[in-house]
């Protein structure tokens, strides 16, 4: 689209005599005689040529940066569900029960073929989960996990079934609380010399600072935790209660970035989440070195009755987030479609074009 | 009583269902029949719908009778009762806020109708009661009344004259603003009344009128009256000569005795009234269309979605897995229970895609649009100080949509006033004002023409009561005639100097160019008829001789003439007959006295005559009006009204077909006609008259030989035909034992198609609406627009798709029963041509793109239930499911509908051809309507998988934080909204600064919504789920990048073909718009 001109904004007021009749004529406005000057683009083969040149140009070389920048991206997977028989967890996903007070663990072991240099994220990535279910997605009360009082004793609806537990609030109450992610993931490094050194794991910074500050709040401050549940149980599927979920009085209740991060429920039956993050140490050592790894797995979370599969991803960030090249192949696309199309219409332009201003 | 029963004899067979009216209320004397009193209404007009007590079950039933509004209630009713996905508010505010603006809105138009009926009901009325008149509101009227009457009134009811203040019990009356005609007609007093002339003998008479109930022919009644002379009574037929008829006005007569006999909604002018039925415009009809089919998507959605739902529920671990488990009611409800309501919770979750907001912004776009139409200065009338008037808003776009104009002549078409144009003796010309050269023979065609007419002169009296005679100011005395063509004779004499003073004793006084008075004997009056088209005056002169002078029209003068300049009068004639004037010959014959004896005797030998008395008389007239000598001929104009043929011409160019319905005669009809452009010299005239067809077998076979013409004829193009209302009514009346009159509407209805001008003269009120409805039922359904001025142009208004009342001398009944009402026949011109044009493309666009936006806007929701388990899961958050089609993207589009000009109006009005571009609802068409369809799930489907794939596992920001599923909805929805807006962008044509204030404001509104509805913990609400969403998602490099690219490829699509019809196939409105840039371009 092109500007091509301004009418002139001259108003003009048809009828002879504009004011013979002053009592009865109202006021006359360009408005109102519908002839406010106006700027009157036409979409023609002419004007959107440039437009479709400009976007072509632009998009290409965007898409391409995005490519490389996703390329660049070092990402690695690795499923721990124990689907198969070979799978270290296999014995875990077999024998689950709710119940047991042994937690199973398992080890895996994997080798990482390339060192990743800046800070690297840890995710953990579950298929098949539906955390948008809309019966899912409902069922948790913001005003408890704002710390509010009375909702702490007295959850919303919305938390059925999972609002009481044998006559006491459960807090936090609600579907998703009480399916909070709790396999415990740890990473060791095997050293070439033969050691195993644990990578230190950071679990702060992995949740909205909004979120942590101002949506979710523990009832009556950050301290003496115990006392301000008090009256309220844990989650029917909670080994331990909110209160206990991390030592650091910061990181602890409703503010445990953990449970703040699987509060935020996700968009698609498959997703990840910010589980730690790897802090780079200094410029000079890679974090993760080129090398044998091991994943220590406490195995506490049930998938397979749902046909669901679980999965640790590290990856590094660019300043476009994770590694996606659809962004990049989408940009170069549309860019060369733009760039095309252009081209056609400068064809029909000049076949067509010219014909229609002689036709009026 | 043997005159009685005769009475009963003759006046035929109907006479079942009668009434009584006594008048004055006097019982009739003991002895005579028992009459059973019988219960009339009141005198009451009702034109409002609603009373105060029932304007809110009345008003809210006929809303909910729209589809929408229903529907709407339905899905509230539903959000109420069951667990949905979204809350009540999200549709009960809108329903809400529609049904109480478009309550406003009636009962607004609904008390305007109060007020008018009110005006009318309360208007006084003089009663006579015990011989003393009373004044009385006019609803208090009651049928046996005797009501006075003053000239100049118009009569509150339908009244049976009983006196007048004239000797011969007569009075004069103009029935104009019932059937058109404004001439003087001319009523008669009951004989045994019209004696009684004061309001005490009035109230003595003691009669009963016995008449049919009323029917709505203002042409027909029958009825008797008893006057009790003496206790005897003597009983006397009526009919339609003494029945003065409501809404018609007494003229030249001081005043006039009658009774009531019909009353408020019984008399003939309201049984003409049609009920005013709510009109729908085409566009509204595609709308419902396009809903039921957007109704038909919406339930398939639900029922495809549930099906799917519990397909896929089939696995309990799926249907209830360990971290979402149900409560113990749900579960124990039964499963079909439960799919009802899940089937109910997918049509509350998809319910937007029927646009409930368009109804409201159709309303308001076409109530506050309505208002440019109100404001339009050339629509203004500088003269009268009108300006166009909207009384149903409803319709503006149905101006865009008219194939059939019909109109009324007098007051529409012509300005109701004859002009005197020019004379013609003997191959002279003379126009008023042109100085003569006074020859004899003008002088005697001058004459002629003063006296050769049946004008009466009245006297007006000042306000002083002086009566001022033509000597003392001529200014003070006018001419009165029951034909206006004699009026303008009479007037075009005056200003070539000779003045008809009056007719005094049988003399008539002339006042010639000398200031001389010269004096006629008056001896003999030919009058007119419409068989012999002429008539003719016999007067002596001062001097002694006697002349016979015979106007008349030029065919049935010319075989008569034996001497003068024929030809080149004959030439005169034709020429102004073209031009659309009304021509009249003049002749005269020298009568001896023995010739003058001879004539004497024929006429009063055929006037003594008992038998066959009119065929004697026409033969009599037939001998004497013979031998003439040619003076020279007349032109007449009944002034056409400013710009009306070029108006027909427009209209004609804009692929509107015309027909003039006209109560008036052929001749004067057909003439306006020819100068109104209506028909052209070119036009061959098919003329299906009672006069051509006196027989009924013979107008049969006229109707097919017209049929074989045409067919025979088909290579010429230009029709027009000329229809009167008794065959019109022969061709409309439904079969009687042969089925071969249904032929005969269909034979009529081809051969109307087939002429581009039709004339229907002496037409009922009625006839004109049946006219109306008989085209609007054929095949095509074109619709119909009707214009007219008169009372009895009402039901043709009523009954057309659109109704215009023009500002006439008439009175106001077209103008309040009308939907638009304009002062001049020519403001319909830019009424349709433009005005129409523009609501048409505004309200097509508005309508396709509120079904377009909706649906983008609920497609991706549809696809997400694919990725949520089927669980009625919104994909975005109540607030904007709510204030999308509330605010975010409601004021662009209704200011398009409201500024859109796609072309300059001036171009508009120039090229009346532009309109064929949008003619028979072209924009709304289904093909268009897909198109718009499938551009909206392309456009939901590129939202969704580029959020989608976008979302694809990965975080997009440069901390490695996650979005959860309301950051998923926002993206998609601040795409859409962008999308939607710029789609509105890419059509307008017409960017005035209000139009970029209120798309780029819109936008800047959603973001600053966005990021104050996401900033704050919103005490009120029981969730926070959107808190700092939007932010973070802005916060985000890839989120911009992919919105900027979604909106991108939303568009392109839409801009490609835009472009690439523009340029292989553009319409004629394309071109023009090209066009006028091309001409810009250059002149800059």
């Amino acid at each position: 689209m092109m500007p091509t001109s301004y009418e002139d904004g001259h108003i003009s007021v048809s009828g002879a005599g504009g004011g013979s009749m002053p009592g009865k004529k109202p006021e006359n406005t360009a408005f109102k005689q519908q002839r406010l000057p106006a700027w009157q683009p036409v979409l023609t083969a002419g004007t959107v040529l440039p437009a479709f040149f400009i976007i072509g140009l632009i998009f290409i070389p965007i898409g391409i940066g995005l490519y490389v920048t996703s390329m660049n991206i070092k990402e690695f997977q690795i499923d721990y569900t124990g689907v198969d028989m070979s799978s270290p967890c296999y014995n875990c996903s077999q024998n689950f029960s709710w119940n047991s007070s042994r937690p199973c663990a398992c080890s895996l072991p994997f080798y990482l073929d390339q060192p990743y240099d800046s800070n690297v994220f840890m995710y953990y990535g579950l298929s098949n989960f539906y955390q948008n279910h809309r019966r899912y997605v409902k069922s948790r009360d913001d005003s408890q996990l704002n710390g509010n009082q009375e909702s702490l004793k007295d959850p919303s609806k919305e938390c059925e079934p999972y609002a009481w537990s044998s006559s006491k609030p459960i807090a936090p109450c609600g579907a998703i609380a009480n399916s909070m992610f709790n396999d415990t993931l740890e990473l060791f490094y095997n050293d070439p010399n033969g050691s195993k050194v644990q990578i230190p794991l950071t679990a702060t910074g992995i949740a909205w600072w909004t979120d942590k500050h101002v949506k979710f709040r523990n009832p009556g401050g950050n301290e003496n935790l115990p006392a301000a549940f008090q009256g309220t149980t844990k989650p029917v599927n909670w080994h331990w209660p909110v209160y206990e979920l991390d030592s650091d009085p910061e990181n602890n209740g409703f503010i445990n970035e953990d449970f703040i991060v699987w509060m935020r429920t996700a968009a698609l039956p498959t997703f990840r989440k910010l589980y730690r993050i790897i802090q780079r140490k200094n410029n000079m050592v890679p974090t993760l070195p080129r090398g044998n790894y091991t994943l220590e797995v406490v195995y506490n979370y049930p998938v397979r009755s749902f046909d669901g599969r679980k999965r640790v991803i590290l990856s590094t960030i660019s300043w476009m987030g994770g590694k996606n090249p659809f962004l990049g192949i989408a940009y170069i696309t549309v860019g060369s479609v733009c760039f095309l199309l252009g081209v056609v219409l400068l064809i029909i332009h000049h076949k067509y074009g010219s014909r229609n201003n002689i036709a009026t | 009583n043997s005159l009685k029963t005769s009475l009963w004899m003759c006046e035929g067979e109907n006479w079942v269902d009668s009434r009584t009216v006594y008048i004055g209320h006097k019982e009739p004397p003991p002895g005579t029949e028992a009459f059973i009193q019988q219960r009339f209404p009141d005198n009451r007009i009702v034109s409002c719908k609603y009373t105060f007590w029932n304007f809110i079950p009345k008003n809210m039933f006929e809303q909910f009778r729209r589809v929408a509004n229903f529907y709407f209630l339905v899905i509230f009713l539903v959000q109420l009762i069951i667990d949905t996905p979204t809350s009540p508010i999200t549709s009960g505010l809108p329903l809400f806020f529609v049904i109480t603006v478009t309550a406003i809105k009636q009962g607004y138009e609904d008390w305007l109708r109060h007020k008018a009926d009110k005006a009318v009901n309360e208007c006084p009325v003089q009663v006579v009661q015990n011989g003393k008149i009373i004044c009385k509101q006019s609803r208090r009227l009651r049928v046996g009344d005797v009501v006075l009457v003053k000239e100049d009134e118009t009569f509150p009811c339908d009244l049976i004259l009983l006196s007048s203040s004239r000797d011969d019990g007569t009075c004069y009356v103009t029935t104009a603003s019932l059937d058109g005609e404004s001439s003087h007609k001319t009523y008669y007093a009951v004989q045994d009344t019209k004696a009684f002339t004061t309001e005490e003998e009035v109230s003595c008479i003691h009669a009963t009128i016995e008449c049919e109930q009323p029917q709505p022919d203002l042409y027909k009644f029958v009825g008797r009256i008893n006057v009790y002379m003496n206790n005897e009574p003597v009983a006397r037929p009526l009919g339609s000569e003494n029945l003065l008829l409501r809404g018609a006005t007494l003229k030249n007569t001081e005043h006039i005795y009658a009774v009531a006999i019909y009353t408020g909604m019984e008399t003939k002018m309201a049984l003409n009234y049609q009920s005013k039925s709510q009109k729908r415009s085409a566009v509204e009809k595609s709308m419902n269309a396009y809903l039921v089919v957007y109704l038909c998507i919406l339930i398939s959605k639900a029922v495809i979605n549930t099906g799917l739902k519990y397909l896929w529920q089939s696995d309990p671990n799926r249907d209830e897995p360990w971290y979402n488990e149900r409560t113990d009611t749900e579960r124990q409800r039964h499963i079909l229970i439960r799919a009802f309501t899940d089937f109910l919770a997918f049509m509350v979750l998809f319910n937007y895609i029927i646009p409930v907001s368009m109804y409201v912004t159709v309303e308001m776009q076409k109530f506050l649009g309505s208002y440019f139409i109100m404001w339009d200065d050339e629509m203004l009338d500088e003269e009268l100080g009108e300006r166009a008037v909207v009384n149903t808003s409803d319709l503006n776009e149905e101006l865009g949509q008219v194939e059939y104009v019909f109109t009324d002549k007098t007051g529409t078409l012509t300005e109701n006033n004859m002009e005197f144009i020019e004379c013609c003796v003997d191959g002279h010309v003379y126009i008023p004002h042109a100085i003569c050269n006074g020859q004899e023979r003008e002088e005697l065609f001058f004459r002629a023409l003063c006296l050769c007419h049946t004008v009466q002169v009245k006297e007006e009296e000042t306000v002083d009561g002086i009566k001022h005679g033509i000597h003392q100011g001529k200014s003070s005395s006018f001419y009165i005639s029951s034909s206006p063509d004699e009026v303008a004779l009479v007037e075009g004499m005056k200003r070539l100097g000779f003045t008809y003073l009056r007719l005094k004793d049988g003399q008539m006084e002339i006042l010639n160019r000398d200031d001389e008075v010269e004096r006629f004997e008056l001896l003999e009056v030919l009058t007119f008829d419409s068989v012999r088209r002429r008539m003719s005056v016999i007067v002596r002169a001062g001097s002694g001789e006697m002349y016979l002078f015979c106007k008349g029209a030029d065919s049935s003068i010319f075989p008569r003439v034996i001497k003068g300049k024929v030809e080149q009068v004959k030439a005169r004639v034709e020429l102004n007959a073209v031009e659309g004037l009304r021509t009249l010959c003049v002749a005269y014959r020298p009568l001896s006295p023995e010739q003058y004896q001879q004539v004497c005797h024929q006429l009063s030998g055929a006037k003594l005559a008992l038998q066959d008395r009119d065929k004697q008389l026409a033969e009599a007239y037939d001998i004497i009006e013979r031998d003439l000598i040619l003076l020279g001929a007349t032109a007449v104009e009944d002034r056409l009204q400013e710009k009306a043929a070029d108006t027909i011409e427009s209209l004609h160019q804009a692929g509107m077909k015309v027909w003039v319905l006209t109560g008036d005669k052929m001749e004067t009809a057909a003439a306006t006609c020819y100068a109104s452009k209506l028909f052209r010299r070119s036009t061959q005239i098919l003329e299906l008259t009672t006069k051509r067809t006196e027989e009924q077998s013979l107008h049969d076979l006229h109707l097919h030989g017209v049929f074989y013409l045409f067919s025979l004829s088909g290579d010429c193009t230009d029709f027009g035909l000329i229809i009167d209302g008794a065959t019109l009514s022969a061709v409309m009346r439904p079969g009687q034992e042969d089925s071969n009159s249904g032929n005969y509407k269909e034979i009529f209805l081809e051969i109307c198609r087939n002429c581009s001008a039709v004339l229907c003269c002496r037409m009922a009120p009625l006839q004109k609406a049946q006219i109306v409805k008989m085209i609007k039922a054929s095949k095509e359904h074109p619709i119909t627009l009707a214009v007219g001025d008169g009372a009895n142009d009402v039901s043709m208004i009523l009954e057309a798709h659109v109704g215009i009342g023009i500002m006439g001398k008439e009175g106001r009944q077209a103008v309040r029963n009308s939907d638009y009402a304009i002062p001049k026949f020519k403001h319909l011109k830019k009424m349709l041509l433009v005005h129409g044009h523009y609501y048409y493309i505004r309200i097509s666009e508005l309508v396709q793109y509120f079904f377009y936006k909706n649906v983008v806007f609920m497609f991706p929701q549809f696809i997400y239930q694919f990725f949520c388990g089927f669980s009625q899961q919104p994909l975005y958050d109540t607030a904007y499911l709510t204030l999308y089609n509330i605010s975010f993207t409601s004021l662009p589009i209704l200011l398009y509908s409201l500024m859109e000009q796609h072309i300059n109006m001036d171009i508009l009005k120039k090229d009346p051809s532009l309109y064929k571009d949008i003619a028979k609802n072209c924009l709304l068409r289904w093909p268009i309507f897909i198109y718009w369809t499938v551009l909206g799930v392309y456009d939901a489907m590129v939202m969704f998988f580029g959020a989608y794939f976008l979302f694809d596992n990965t975080s997009f920001t440069s901390n490695g934080q996650m979005f959860g599923n309301w950051t998923f909805g926002t993206l998609v929805f601040t795409v859409l909204v962008f999308t939607v807006t710029f789609k509105l962008v890419l059509d307008t044509h017409y960017w005035t600064w209000i139009n970029h204030f209120v798309i780029w404001g819109s936008l800047v509104f959603f973001v600053v919504f966005s990021l104050l509805w996401g900033g704050i913990i919103w005490p009120f609400l029981n969730y926070q789920r959107m808190y700092y969403v939007f932010m973070q998602m802005l916060s985000s490099g890839p989120a911009w990048l992919s919105i900027i690219l979604l909106i991108t490829v939303c568009l392109l699509p839409d801009v490609v073909k835009k472009v690439i019809w523009r340029a292989l196939w553009p319409t004629t409105t394309e071109k023009i718009q090209v066009g006028a840039i091309t001409s810009m371009e250059t002149l800059d």
